[in-house]
């Protein structure tokens, strides 16, 4: 009895690793590219910086076949709700890379239309910092996610937000994440 | 132009709403187009922006003017350099400034590279549209090696920051002549590659010819100008309209083409790709030695050599650069509007001045916004196959679109 | 080949001439600037100069290249109304530009639209509805065009924050949970 366990965990243990190695090794990217880190991240998919030496081949941009979103470029207000869809779209495991600096912190643009970073309500496994960020950054975010995927780790999908009852129809300037709205003592405007 | 919720639309058995995008391969950039399809053939046409607005015109007046030039790269992102002298040269013309010879010769011939790089995107962008997957890898290694050059002149690939107002804020390095000429040799050799590829190929001719037909009439009342306009017999060219920067001594042509379809806009592109490569040819005899910032201490940038040496040029740097009410670059009170030909059309700037250090009002004149109005016209009864071709043929970009 | 438009300073004095001879009597200002002259009037009288302007046979204005509109609340010199919408035309004929700017009070923020003279008008005179709240009348479809359909509040328009009002951070939260840790998850 211990033994037939002992042989059926050391079959899924490595069942599991050969998953996850081959997830990791063949991630297909939804490229959600909305301005410059797009082009940055076009120029990863072609003949200089291949990206698909590391697996990332098949641009499908359909969230229901692909397994990595790469949030590369500005998200506006009209914007996140789109990006939320995709990301509720896309299928687990699922990780997601946040290219440059507007979409990890709002960048640039300090505004009254853009998110200061999508991180706020996407969960994001990896960072780009950069502005844009060069192909060698994108291809370093590539591997550290690669790397998560081996060993298992991933995000799943879980609703919840801050109040239950709360209408997101109902514009509050006090209930939100922002953080230039969290501190008061920072001047408005 | 029409709102499609408010159409009444008859229940007819075989009409298919469809949306395309913003999230989508063949909208270039977050665009959105909704409509009613009829088998293959599209009835009614909807055009939705503003997914990537970012408040540039805002933040312009939060700015000053040299921090106004980091931020108009992220226009038309496509060219960098285009957005940024084409700011520079409306303010200057504010100011009634005129660089040093030395600083225009460069800002043409970056100017014109930056179109090289534009156009060989689109013309690379609208074949792969179209199924021609390789021609994007070809132009793309052409962009690369652009890239190698923006990189050893500015500082980055991309989103370049290079002119400030007065000048420029580095001097070419050494080597500049050979590589550029290097590059510029391989681009023709690439464009011949585009020729050959396509003005001939019969799929590629049924796909474009007489697809999308913007009459000249249509150009003027909508206001498009850029390729779009030449391709429809409109010869007009903010570089030979006033010449700035030092277009006025190169010798180069306007390509025009009277039929207003795809296949026009993209051999209108090619053409210019060409017309580009001997301007920068003729620009690189004029490169002589010289100043590369023009000099008054209380409007332009010192040399930032002078700043660590010279206590006075340290003082004027500090009094240009920081913020504050008595700091900056205080032109007289007064509204401007200076236009330069960026690669998608006329890049248009109209800045008043308060008399402040930041801009009072910055009013982009984005060449795609003023484009992209007519999408809708040319697609009604076209296949849907066309939209592909259509738009790419437009290059729309989605920074410059929604600002 | 058509030869390219090129811009002819001795021309810049006809359109003058015109403009004052038809309006002279209805122009707020006049500013001429070396590479185009700027004319301003009142909102009720912009829609018929810039129709003057297309229409003349000898002017022909017929290039749409913008229209914007500056909110002066901020301004040192504050003109007679707050918004100022400026329209930018070309004449491939005369091969000059001119800019004529209308001024729109804050009381009664109306101005009659140019959409039917010019077809590119139509986009721009929703961005400026969009971003500073001012109503063109006949216009065909006059919705916002920038901003969410819903939105709230005018955003270039001077007295409103640069940051916005909250709505940047007003969105539903997807929390991470690790795989393992998830609940109703098979494994």
């Amino acid at each position: 009895m211990g033994l037939t366990s002992a042989i059926n965990d050391v079959i899924t243990t490595n069942l599991s690793f050969a998953i996850n190695w081959a997830r990791g090794n063949s991630m297909w990217p939804m490229p959600f590219g909305t301005a410059c880190c797009g082009i940055e991240m076009m120029a990863t998919f072609m003949s200089k910086y291949d990206a698909s030496r590391f697996g990332s081949e098949v641009l499908k941009f359909s969230p229901r076949q692909s397994d990595l979103l790469i949030v590369s470029g500005r998200i506006s207000l009209k914007m996140m709700p789109v990006l939320q869809r995709i990301w509720e779209q896309m299928p687990e495991p699922k990780w997601c890379i946040s290219m440059g600096a507007c979409a990890s912190s709002g960048g640039v643009f300090d505004t009254y239309t853009l998110i200061q970073g999508v991180d706020q309500f996407i969960p994001v496994d990896a960072y780009m910092p950069g502005c844009p960020p060069r192909p060698e950054a994108f291809i370093d975010a590539l591997m550290l996610v690669q790397a998560k995927a081996k060993k298992g780790q991933a995000r799943s999908q879980d609703f919840v937000t801050d109040d239950p009852s709360r209408d997101t129809s109902l514009s509050t300037a006090s209930r939100t994440p922002d953080a230039f709205y969290r501190n008061p003592s920072r001047p408005k405007g | 132009m029409y709102s499609y919720e408010q159409e009444v639309v008859e229940q007819a058995d075989n009409i298919v709403h469809m949306n395309v995008g913003p999230s989508h391969p063949a909208m270039h950039g977050t665009l959105r187009v909704k409509m009613q399809v009829k088998g293959e053939r599209v009835i009614k046409c909807d055009q939705e922006i503003g997914f990537l607005h970012t408040g540039f015109e805002k933040l312009g007046e939060n700015r000053s003017y040299n921090q106004f030039v980091t931020l108009s790269d992220r226009l038309n992102y496509f060219s960098p350099l285009n957005n940024n002298i084409g700011f520079t040269v409306a303010v200057e013309e504010m100011l009634g400034i005129e660089p040093p010879r030395r600083c225009q010769v460069i800002r043409t011939i970056l100017c014109e590279l930056s179109r090289l790089a534009d156009h060989s995107l689109c013309v690379g962008a609208l074949a792969m549209d179209l199924g021609a997957f390789s021609s994007i890898l070809w132009t793309f290694v052409e962009r690369e090696k652009l890239y190698d050059v923006f990189e050893a002149v500015t500082g980055t690939r991309l989103t370049t920051s290079y002119t400030r107002v007065g000048g420029i804020a580095f001097d070419v390095p050494e080597g500049f002549e050979q590589r550029v000429t290097a590059i510029l040799d391989s681009m023709d050799r690439t464009l011949g590659v585009l020729r050959d590829s396509f003005y001939k190929n019969r799929i590629f001719i049924d796909r474009t010819q007489g697809i999308g037909v913007i009459t000249p009439e249509d150009v003027l009342a909508y206001g498009i100008t850029g390729p779009m306009a030449r391709a429809s017999n409109v010869a007009y060219d903010m570089r030979k309209f006033r010449p700035y920067l030092i277009y006025r001594e190169l010798d180069f042509q306007v390509p025009t083409y009277a039929e207003g379809d795809c296949m026009a806009r993209f051999k209108v592109r090619i053409d210019e790709m060409a017309e580009s490569i001997k301007l920068v040819r003729q620009g690189l005899k004029l490169l002589e030695p010289g100043p590369i910032q023009y000099q008054d201490q209380k409007r332009t940038l010192p040399d930032k050599v002078s700043t660590y040496r010279d206590m006075e040029s340290l003082i004027h740097h500090f009094k240009i650069i920081m913020p504050g009410e008595e700091h900056g670059l205080h032109p007289a009170v007064g509204e401007y509007y200076g236009s330069t030909e960026a690669p998608n059309g006329e890049l248009g700037f109209f800045l008043v001045s308060d008399g402040s250090g930041n801009p009072y009002r910055v009013r982009i004149r984005p060449p795609s916004f003023i484009n992209y109005p007519v999408f809708p016209k040319l697609l009604e009864g076209a296949m849907l196959a066309d939209l592909v071709a259509i738009l790419a043929s437009f290059n729309v970009i989605a920074g410059e679109l929604d600002r | 080949m058509p030869s390219p438009i090129v811009f002819d300073a001795s021309r810049l004095a006809v359109v003058e001439e015109k403009v004052k001879a038809r309006f002279g009597d209805r122009l707020l200002a006049h500013i001429p600037h070396p590479y185009y002259h700027q004319f301003t009037v009142d909102a009720q009288d912009a829609k018929g100069l810039v129709a003057f302007l297309r229409d003349d046979a000898e002017l022909a204005f017929s290039y749409f290249i913008d229209l914007t509109c500056a909110d002066y609340l901020k301004f040192p010199d504050r003109p007679s109304e707050r918004f100022a919408v400026v329209t930018t035309l070309l004449s491939p004929k005369l091969g000059v530009k001119v800019q004529v700017k209308a001024m729109v009070s804050e009381q009664d923020p109306r101005i009659d639209s140019i959409a039917d003279l010019f077809a590119g008008a139509n986009w721009t005179e929703r961005e400026v509805f969009d971003l500073y709240g001012i109503e063109f009348t006949g216009h065909p479809n006059l919705q916002r065009i920038l901003m969410p359909d819903d939105y709230d509040g005018h955003p270039l328009r001077k007295d409103y924050p640069l940051r916005g009002r909250g709505e940047r951070g007003n969105f539903p939260v997807y929390h991470a949970v690790p795989m393992d840790k998830a609940p109703n998850r098979p494994d």
